[in-house]
């Protein structure tokens, strides 16, 4: 009988004093605590994890070599499937994925398989550069429009087969979502930046202020000799309630809020010459990962009381386990069951309150999720001075528009094969956020390896 | 890096940049935009396109120094270079034949007004153009409107040049003539293109502004820009800029341009520079 270990907890930042920093919140494994939980690993023959990973990370090999202190080693590992390993151990949704799987979670708690996965890849970053071997050029051109995590990952593996890749990305710089929107203080910008000089070590070219669709577009992009053209464009598309008062300042959609925040450093104001303004009271609107980056931002930002205004119960939020759980201790209060109808302001046009109703949980929707009903006459006034809202994204259309040929459902997002991701136009390929809708980081990548393998066929066959 | 290969300096506080940018120059159409940021630190500023080379592959924007980052930006020499450049960004003018049209450019909205009249120019429209400023000093590119209009009707406030009054005074005047006017477009000072608007909703005369809020990427992506637009809200970066201007709500837009006042007032500070207006 193995001995049986309890999971490793992650030491964090002490609540009250990371609300209030741009630090990062959860500090990492140390070498001890590192082997320890790898050592709880089974090292199962039949690797159920490796099935609930999309890039299929080789999970028992990089955990043993863990063990076996070779951290080096288990960095290698990670590469092997996976171009941004040191971005996935922080923001995967690991409990509904690999650690859903793992064995031990069926009695025990399951291996922290994202925490070692962070802690071997931050291994290697610190180590510096790996040697990368670029292999011989195959002659042909590919195309990447989008430099998120789809992008990036589609453009690693393609350049990994020889061929001469080009990101396009429409913002200064490459990283899409991990730049803009996930703060610094869950996925520090020198960890996503580290990750893409590995792609240019590799050969990749990325260019950047290229807004695909003004600037060019995928048509002329492919009579210029590119062979081969993945869409990577994501969810960039704000959407908002659609409830009077949306105008009104102090209220920004949560790509604005982040994106100033993270993108343009305005926490660092007025060093940093982009400002953002947060009032003392703020709500904000959704449950999601955006909505809990929105929330832990405006603390730091110098905000007294944050509600996360839901109008579903705590059981649908769809944030990480672990953003919930991080918010409600760094003091972010969650206001459930409650949806805006509307947003005042005083005579400047300065929001100072939004009108709410109380729901109650009725009969489960088409998701399968029991769907919020309005109690009448529950209406009550909420005094905010800044409303953020954080209720998804569609897709930017400024691609999708300017490419005739490209098949597009009801929403506008693109339809492709989901075995080979290939769109309705020949030789252009598409994944992540742009093809699911707003989804996570390793579906996007997982997409984007899909899209690559597949290219490397059609470049074969052409 | 986006090289400056001419700076030259249009009135107090107005200066022109050509910038190379050749690729942004083979798309460019009268009525876009670009956003320019200076260096790693600074913010991304929408500037609308004044001019456009495609073979020397250049692009010629106008600044006007009204806070902290355009002062940044109009400090900038010729020979050196701005770190991004991206564009052209928005929707371009609808240029075609109405017939006799009046170009309005107010203040700085003179440079976003030059290609516009341009454009209608070669389109086979007869141009009349109004531009309106302060005082004379302030009044910029009156060659180079001359040079694609048919008429110039100059205006300023204090009267130090052409008539004494406003840029609605000017598009009286061409009215008394008897002139009958196909469409407007009206670029300047948000109380001006409202004063515009107002001035020919009566007269049922079609009159297209361009709109400059607060912007961060441009690309559509961040609601930053937001317009109200009739019964929509638009997304003034990809969207427009130019809308119709009877349907657009300028006390709105006007109160959006106040959001980050007190922080640009303290960015400002830094620089101790104080200019009013805002930039197209
Ligand atoms: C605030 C926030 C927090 C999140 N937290 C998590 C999390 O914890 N875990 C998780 O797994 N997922 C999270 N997600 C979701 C995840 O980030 C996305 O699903 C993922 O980034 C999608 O990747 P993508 O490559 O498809 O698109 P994106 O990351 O959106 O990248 C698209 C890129 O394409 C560029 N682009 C768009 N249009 C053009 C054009 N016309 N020309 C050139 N370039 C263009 C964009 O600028 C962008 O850089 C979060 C999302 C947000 C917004
Ligand atoms: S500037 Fe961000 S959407 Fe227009």
């Amino acid at each position: 009988m193995r001995e049986k270990i309890a999971r490793h907890d992650m030491p964090c930042q002490d609540p009250v004093t990371r609300a209030r920093n741009f630090e990062e919140v959860a500090l990492g494994y140390s070498e001890e605590t590192a082997i320890a939980e790898a050592k709880r690993c089974l090292q199962c023959k039949k690797s159920l994890c490796v099935t609930g990973c999309p890039v299929e990370v080789q999970i028992p090999e990089f955990i043993r070599r863990i063990a076996e202190g070779d951290f080096a080693a288990a960095g290698e590992v990670l590469k092997q499937k996976n171009s941004l390993p040191a971005v996935c151990g922080r923001v995967c949704p690991q409990e509904s994925q690999c650690e859903s799987k793992c064995v031990l979670g069926i009695k025990d708690e399951p291996v922290a398989i994202g925490r070692l996965e962070r802690f071997a890849a931050d291994y290697q970053l610190a180590r510096g550069k790996s040697k990368v071997t670029i292999p011989a050029p195959s002659g042909k051109r590919i195309a990447i429009i989008g430099g998120g995590p789809a992008g990036l990952t589609c453009a690693g593996d393609l350049a990994k087969s020889g061929h001469a890749v080009t990101v396009f990305e429409a913002l200064h710089v490459a990283g899409g979502v991990l730049m803009y929107g996930i703060p610094q203080f869950r996925l520090p910008k020198e960890v996503v930046q580290s990750e893409i000089e590995n792609l240019r070590d590799m050969g990749v070219e990325i260019k950047v202020d290229y807004v695909v669709g003004k600037i060019t577009s995928v048509d002329e992009l492919m009579a210029t000799g590119y062979d081969a053209v993945f869409l990577g464009t994501g969810a960039g598309l704000p959407n908002f309630m659609g409830i009077p008062g949306e105008n009104l300042n102090g209220v920004y959609s949560a790509n604005e809020f982040l994106t100033r925040t993270n993108l343009m450093k305005a926490y660092r104001f007025p060093d940093y010459a982009t400002p953002v303004k947060v009032g003392k009271r703020v709500a904000v609107l959704g449950a999601g990962n955006v909505a809990m980056d929105s929330a832990r931002t405006s603390l730091r930002l110098g905000a007294e009381e944050v509600y996360i205004v839901y109008r579903r119960s705590r059981t649908e939020m769809p944030a990480r386990h672990e953003e919930v759980e991080h918010a409600e201790e760094e003091g972010v209060q969650l206001m459930l069951l409650t949806n805006p109808t509307r947003i005042s302001g005083d005579e400047r046009s300065w929001v100072h309150s939004m009108t709410c109703l109380c729901h109650e949980l009725g009969e489960p929707d088409e998701s399968g999720r029991r769907s919020p009903v309005a109690i009448p006459g529950s209406e009550f006034e909420l005094a905010v001075d800044t409303v953020i809202v954080a209720i998804g994204q569609g897709p930017n259309p400024l691609v999708t528009k300017s490419t005739p040929g490209l098949e597009l459902n009801k929403r506008g997002n693109i339809i492709v094969d989901q075995e080979t991701m290939e769109t309705s136009k020949p030789g252009v390929f598409a994944g992540g956020d742009i093809v699911t809708g707003a989804a996570t980081v390793i579906l996007a990548m997982g997409a984007g390896k899909k899209a690559a393998a597949a290219i490397n066929d059609y470049l074969k066959n052409k | 890096m986006y090289k400056i290969v001419k700076r030259r300096q249009l009135a107090p506080s107005i200066v022109l940049f050509e910038v190379e940018a050749p690729e942004v120059a083979k798309k460019v159409e009268p009525g876009q935009f670009v956003i320019v940021r200076h260096d790693e630190k600074g913010e991304r500023i929408p500037l609308t396109v004044m001019d456009f080379d495609r073979i020397r592959g250049t692009i010629t924007i106008v600044v006007q120094d009204v806070g902290y980052s355009s002062a940044i930006i109009n400090q900038t020499q010729e020979g050196s270079a701005f770190l991004d450049f991206v564009g052209p960004l928005g929707v371009p003018t609808e240029i075609e034949k109405y017939g006799t049209v009046v170009c309005i450019g107010g203040g700085l909205g003179i440079a976003p007004v030059f290609p516009i009249a341009r454009g209608l120019k070669e389109a086979g429209n007869q141009v009349i153009s109004v531009l309106g400023s302060r005082s004379a000093e302030l009044l910029i590119l009156e060659e180079e409107m001359c040079s694609v209009s048919h008429e110039v009707v100059i205006a300023t406030n204090d009267g130090s040049a052409g008539v004494q009054g406003f840029v609605t005074d000017g598009l009286a005047h061409i009215l008394q003539q008897g002139k009958k006017i196909d469409a407007v477009w009206a670029i300047g000072p948000i109380v001006m293109m409202k004063a515009v608007a107002e001035f020919t909703r009566p007269l049922g005369i079609k009159t297209i502004v361009s709109m400059n809020p607060i912007m961060v990427d441009g690309t559509g992506m961040c609601g930053a820009c937001r317009v109200s637009v009739g019964t929509e809200t638009k997304f003034a970066c990809v969207d427009g800029p130019e809308f119709d201007g009877h349907l657009v709500d300028f006390d709105l837009a006007m109160k959006r341009l106040e959001y980050f006042k007190d922080e640009e007032n303290r960015a400002r500070a830094r620089l101790q520079c104080s200019h009013e207006g805002g930039n197209h």
